[in-house]
């Protein structure tokens, strides 16, 4: 871990293995390498072990083979905390995500559970909402804000941890278009390190600008989003196709 | 905090009663419960003062009378055993209207209801004047268990995702033709409890994935910076200096 190049990149996973203790194999020796403010999208068809490698990256699951390392820092027990505030996972349900009474308590609880106190607390909490443009709902309940606006502050309560790699779980389901551009651009203007799974192929295509395609528990394919989507052969293979309507030209 | 998520015993206002910190307001209504609790049954001017301190503590959170009284409706199927007392309580008894009552039992019943009363009424102006979250912040503050706090703060935050997660499994059936009007049909409303629960259930898997992932370490992280000061309780406790004052007034008294 004292090599300098591994400690720059955001996220480093090597030969990542992983059986479900009902035997289940879901990861056979994944390696993914994601440099600092890359954008990756991570496609594949259902049951493919996308969501098992997310939970892989701050330790909610643990390998039975192979490393997960974060801005240079092994994810293992030990850690577990400062690994947690570094990967910032936005699961797919903001009203799992959302599970304080009101706005501004859900995004302070990351921060407050990381040892953030006082006027620092509120100003993480500020700055969290006013990138997501959602300052003045602060106090309101999630329940009372539309599908997009919980997206948004779902992001929130992961930014004001101030994280080294944002995971987003399908970040555009159940949203309408205007809400999918306002949330595209509000991670367009980051700069974060961002993995994003998704099965929405035009989403990733807008937002990044790498993608990996993992199925049946392995990387199949690391390359260019335009390129990737271009290879209709790949795409069949993988179950994976783009919307009714559209085509790429590599 | 806790503004946007109101219920219906709250009344928003910016009264000095309604900015005291919930765990003063708290203790005050617990010690003044305590007070009329203890106070000798026979004592009536007594009970009459405690009416008179908590309409003055409605006036000072410029709560209307009647709203107060119109939600203290909820004590009534609780105290109507008490109005059988006058009827099947032992000797002495007097004759009212032509009616033969017990003494003893008529004591026991003016007794159940003037407490009962006077609990409701000090339960409902804390509620009033503090909303749920600050409830929660204040029981927080007082060291109540951290798995029953963190229990009810999920639950003020998911009772309504469960009940609309409830409205659309209904609307799924009856847009399948469920019709349960009858005693034999309940059985698909049944199952609808069993896969709602299996569904809160899951959920609350997922929540706590979420909490995890954000640092939770078993207790809810304090987020308020307010500080309840040595005024805020002196003030706070004051009525429950005066209801204190009345029980040894009401004891002293022959």
């Amino acid at each position: 871990m004292d090599d300098p190049v591994t400690a720059a990149a955001s996220l480093v996973v090597d030969g990542l293995a992983f059986a479900y203790p009902d035997g289940h194999q879901a990861l056979f020796g994944v390696d993914l390498r994601i440099e600092r403010g890359e954008r990756v999208a991570l496609l594949g068809p259902n049951g493919a072990g996308k969501t098992t490698l997310a939970l892989h990256l701050n330790g909610i699951l643990s390998p039975g083979h192979g490393t997960v390392s974060v801005g240079g820092l092994p994810v293992e027990k030990a850690n577990l905390r400062e690994i947690r505030r570094r990967v910032g996972i936005v699961f797919q349900d903001p009203d799992d995500q959302l599970f304080m009474p009101s706005v501004g308590e859900d995004v302070a609880f990351g921060p407050a559970n990381f040892g953030v106190s006082g006027a620092e607390l509120q100003a993480r909490v500020g700055a969290a909402l006013a990138t997501v443009g959602m300052s003045e709902h602060r106090d309101r309940s999630p329940l009372h804000l539309s599908g997009g606006q919980r997206r948004r502050v779902a992001l929130a309560t992961v930014l004001a941890c101030e994280p080294e790699i944002l995971v987003l779980d399908e970040p555009s389901s159940n949203l309408d278009p205007v809400a999918r551009r306002e949330l595209a651009e509000v991670l367009l203007g980051l700069g974060t390190t961002i993995l994003m799974v998704t099965h929405d192929l035009p989403y990733a295509l807008q937002l990044c600008p790498r993608s990996v395609v993992i199925d049946n528990g392995e990387v199949v394919a690391d390359a260019p989003t335009r390129q990737l989507l271009a290879d209709a052969d790949l795409l069949r293979r993988h179950r994976l196709e783009l919307p009714f309507g559209f085509a790429l030209e590599n | 905090m806790g503004a946007g998520h109101s219920h219906p015993l709250y009344l928003p206002g910016r009264s000095p009663v309604h900015r005291l910190p919930a765990e003063v307001k708290i203790v005050a209504a617990f010690l003044g419960v305590i007070c009329v609790v203890a106070t000798p049954r026979e004592a009536f001017g007594i009970f009459a003062g405690y009416l008179v301190l908590l309409a003055g503590i409605w006036a000072a959170a410029r709560i209307p009378p009647g709203w107060m009284l119109s939600r203290s409706l909820i004590e009534a199927p609780f105290v109507v055993l008490a109005v059988l007392l006058p009827f099947t309580g032992g000797e002495p008894r007097l004759d009212w209207l032509g009616l033969s009552l017990s003494e003893p039992g008529l004591l026991g019943a003016w007794n159940i209801l003037v407490k009962g009363t006077l609990g409701v009424l000090t339960s409902l102006t804390l509620a009033a004047t503090t909303p749920l979250r600050d409830l929660l912040l204040g029981l927080q503050r007082l060291r109540a268990p951290a798995l029953v706090i963190t229990i009810a703060t999920l639950m003020v935050r998911y009772i309504d995702v469960i009940a609309a997660e409830a409205r659309r499994m209904r609307l799924a059936r009856i847009s399948r033709g469920h019709d349960p009007r009858f005693l034999w049909q309940v059985g698909a409303t049944a199952r609808g409890v069993g896969s709602l629960f299996v569904r809160s259930y899951e959920r609350g898997e997922r929540v706590h994935l979420a909490m995890l992932s954000r640092g939770w370490a078993g207790e809810m992280p304090r987020l308020s910076e307010d500080v309840t000061t040595a005024r805020h309780w002196t003030l706070g406790l004051a009525p429950a200096g005066v209801a204190l004052a009345l029980a040894v007034t009401g004891w002293m008294i022959p």
